[in-house]
């Protein structure tokens, strides 16, 4: 075993804790037990040991604790210096630490609007290692769902949706996204290039299996002709390498483009990306307002993949605590984001429309995603919520809500007064 | 037998360890070098060149004392298949180490990179300025400024790549007591990035030495650009001749550079600069990462042994078009960039001239390159001006 003694004679310091060993703590039970041949031909003998350990070289927890003084994300408001020093010295089985699954929380302080996570999860067990940190940032984050004493609902029984028919002449598009993660594969900020791979091709024999109108064809990133990235582009299916650093900080852009894609059905309503920011992303989207097709094929979709991952031995990551787990904690639960491009010319300049979006538990956006401003009055209208309400429940929230937008922009026409509908919940 | 443990390995490696038939349970995760071996096919640095799926197999089961592993020297190379001016190395060291635990790969890197340079080649460190000859001549109507870098690490300390936080700092709070103790005309201050006002931020800025987070992927890619701006600063001499970078793409860059053609002055107050920061960290019980092969060790392969470049902006607008610059450059062991740095073109004639070389000579040595040839070039601008030629000019190989 590697000794670095302190220079002050201690073996043991109990502040202090050499830089070296400071990384083969946690390993060191697994290390004494190792005593068959193998494990000595899988171990390098170093052939430089550094005998230099000045005390003062020592890192108490403290000296590595982030400076979160000018941050703001969930993970900067959440992670003490106490919780930190508990995390810090543990690691999935997977080997992922606190120290990975903070990075992208450290490196981006944030901006002063917009209240972002700032930790990720590195593989399924991060939930249950980091609990201490993950829980309190679930809890802010979804509006005070407690995974401590609280179960999710999983619900894609799309037939329980009712009236899910826009009326055309306002509702322009529709669309449902989630994503799904491959249990026992680490998940992208960590996952190594065979697993990624690995991801790949358990998704894409799938995704072969799909019949009828879910019947298409993958297309990896890595292999792609001009022309089908031409189609892919004018189709607005094709994604790119991530430009945000929030995205970029966790690591889960390495290796690009190696065993990423994007996988369509041959009527381009059911649609699949392949190891961007989680394992798969699943939308299902249609010109118009038939909501209810879109969720039912998407329903349906879902369990027809997960029917033929199962079938080879694979399943999906889900808990009962947490619903299905994803990279990002934001979208644990259903993952789920439907929604609508509307146009919306008089309510959206009414100034009670942010007041009535927050009471139905809508979120708005631009047209061209998260990141983008509305142009004209066309907005992009989906589910605040992802966690504590089933598929079905935040479905018809959104269809329940957004036939509420059209009914006020109906009546502001006509020159009737609108009201504020009463908050759905909580 | 001593057994030293990356406390990196990943836990589901220290799984293997226990025994076969625990090993015959991980059906789920296939961790086959095969499957993990990097897609190189598009690919164009250093790196990419030497690694085989062999030499792959056989590095992924080691790690430094650190935990770095090879992954971690690599990323950055697979991340970015290519340059547009330059041939990059496509790998970092996360430690001392490194260079000695993945020896089979960063060997035949450095012997391709460093001119031949061999495995059992030693290197020679010489920073005395007295044997430099001339170099305070250099005619300032062309040479508009002079500059000498090099980086040093801190031994017992990861590198940026790997480093933790508290590592990072504690590099960061030695090197500024260090240099909070020199005197006379090397008196200066450290500016940490976050605590800067946003006076002293402009000045910075307009002096020319503000370094802002790196946004070129090829740093990016290795991590050393996490936690900033954390333990990150610049420390400069109240004359801002002599300047140090604290935990940019190393522990530490250091700078000695003055407007004009007095290259002797610059590489004086260089050498007497990093002598004096030596001495002090070796009298606080450190020293800077070195040895005998090898030189001066740090991140990046490129900058090992001397880890010096030594370089001016000059003018030349008739050589830089003429058919043999870039013979001339070759033969004389120089390098030319634009005057933004490495990942710029030149504008208008003024070119960055700088020695090619960092491994296999000494600084006396390469310095002593740059002064010699920054005179040829400039005399051959002179006869270019004159409608001359310069084919007896021409100099040999070096």
């Amino acid at each position: 075993m590697l000794e670095a003694k302190c220079k002050t004679g201690q073996t043991d310091c109990i502040t202090h804790r050499p830089i070296k060993k400071y990384r083969i703590f946690r390993f060191q039970s697994i290390v004494v037990e190792c005593s068959t041949s193998a494990a000595i031909r899988l171990l390098h003998v170093s052939v430089m040991t550094a005998n230099f350990c000045p005390h003062d070289l020592m890192y108490p927890d403290s000296a590595d604790y982030p400076d979160l003084r000018k941050h703001n994300n969930c993970m900067a408001s959440h992670l003490t210096p106490a919780i930190y020093a508990k995390l810090v010295d543990k690691a999935t089985p997977n080997g992922y630490t606190l120290d990975q699954a903070i990075q992208t929380g450290v490196d981006n302080p944030g901006h002063p609007f917009i209240k972002t996570v700032g930790m990720v999860a590195g593989d399924e067990e991060s939930y249950e290692v980091f609990a201490d940190l993950l829980d309190p940032v679930i809890k802010e984050r979804h509006n005070g769902y407690d995974p401590q004493t609280m179960t999710h609902p999983t619900d894609l029984d799309s037939s329980k949706l009712k009236s899910g028919k826009f009326d055309e002449r306002y509702v322009l598009s529709s669309r449902v996204r989630t994503g799904r993660s491959i249990r026992g594969l680490s998940l992208p900020p960590a996952c190594t290039r065979a697993e990624r791979r690995e991801v790949e091709k358990v998704v894409v024999d799938a995704l072969a299996g799909l019949k009828g109108d879910l019947a298409g064809t993958y297309y990896s990133l890595t292999h792609m002709t001009d022309q089908e990235q031409q189609q892919l582009i004018d189709d607005h299916f094709l994604f790119d390498k991530p430009v945000s650093p929030l995205l970029t900080c966790s690591g889960m852009a390495r290796d690009w483009p190696d065993a990423r894609g994007i996988w369509h059905n041959n009527t381009k309503t059911f649609l699949i990306w392949i190891n961007e920011e989680d394992h798969t992303r699943v939308i299902s989207m249609e010109k118009g307002g038939n909501m209810k097709r879109v969720f039912d094929r998407f329903c349906t979709g879902l369990k027809e993949v997960e029917r033929l991952i199962q079938e080879k031995g694979w399943e999906f990551m889900w808990n009962e605590r947490l619903g299905y787990i994803l990279t990002c904690p934001s979208n644990l639960g259903t993952g789920l984001r439907a929604g609508v491009h509307v146009n919306l010319p008089k309510l959206s300049k009414d100034p009670r429309f942010t007041k009535i979006l927050d009471n139905l538990r809508l979120q708005k956006r631009g047209t061209g995603g998260v990141d983008t401003a509305a142009v004209g009055s066309t907005f992009d209208i989906s589910n605040l919520d992802r966690l504590g309400q089933s598929e079905v429940q935040l479905v018809q929230t959104v269809v329940d809500g957004v036939n509420y937008l059209i009914e006020c922009e109906k009546k502001l026409e006509k020159g009737q007064d609108i009201k504020i509908p009463p908050p759905v919940r909580k | 037998m001593h057994l030293s443990i990356a406390g990196g390995l990943p836990c589901r490696m220290c799984v293997l360890l226990f025994s076969n038939d625990k090993m015959a349970k991980l059906t789920i995760k296939r961790l086959s070098p095969e499957e993990e071996f990097p897609d190189l096919s598009q690919h164009n640095n250093h790196m990419a060149k030497v690694l085989t799926q062999d030499m792959y197999t056989k590095l992924r089961d080691r790690a430094t004392p650190n935990g770095f592993t090879i992954d971690g020297v690599i990323q950055t190379g697979i991340d970015n298949p290519g340059h547009p001016f330059i041939m990059t190395v496509g790998c970092v060291a996360g430690d001392e180490e490194t260079y000695e635990v993945f020896k089979e790969l960063l060997d035949p890197i450095i012997e391709d990179r460093h001119g031949g340079y061999k495995p059992t080649d030693k290197h020679k460190t010489d920073l005395n300025p007295d044997n430099l000859k001339g170099g305070d001549d250099l005619d300032p109507n062309y040479v508009i400024s002079s500059r000498v870098r090099t980086g040093r690490s801190i031994r017992g300390f990861c590198l940026p790549p790997h480093c933790s936080r508290g590592e990072r700092r504690g590099v960061e709070k030695m090197s500024v007591e260090a240099l909070d103790s020199l005197s006379g005309d090397l008196k200066g201050k450290y500016y940490a990035l976050k605590n800067m006002t946003d006076a002293e931020q402009q000045q910075l800025i307009d002096d020319h030495f503000l370094f802002d987070k790196p946004v070129s992927p090829l740093l990016l890619a290795s991590g050393m650009a996490r936690d900033w701006p954390d333990g990150r600063g610049i420390w400069h001499n109240d004359t801002k001749t002599f300047l140090v970078w604290v935990n940019e793409e190393d522990h530490l860059r250091v700078i000695s550079m003055q407007k004009g053609g007095n290259m002797k002055e610059v590489f004086n107050r260089f050498c007497t600069g990093l002598t004096k920061i030596e001495t002090l960290f070796k009298d606080k019980g450190t020293s800077f990462m070195w040895n005998e092969h090898l030189g001066y060790v740090l991140t990046c392969p490129s900058n090992l042994g001397t880890g010096l470049r030594a370089g001016v902006h000059v003018k030349i607008p008739n050589m830089s078009k003429h058919a043999k610059f870039e013979e001339v450059l070759k033969r004389l062991r120089l390098q030319k960039r634009g005057t933004g740095g490495v990942d710029t073109a030149a504008v208008g004639g003024t070119f960055d001239i700088s020695n090619a070389d960092r491994l296999g000579f000494s600084e006396v040595e390469l310095v002593q390159m740059v002064v010699d040839g920054v005179k040829l070039l400039v005399e051959m601008e002179k006869k270019l001006e004159k409608g001359q030629s310069i084919d007896d000019l021409m100099p040999a190989q070096k």
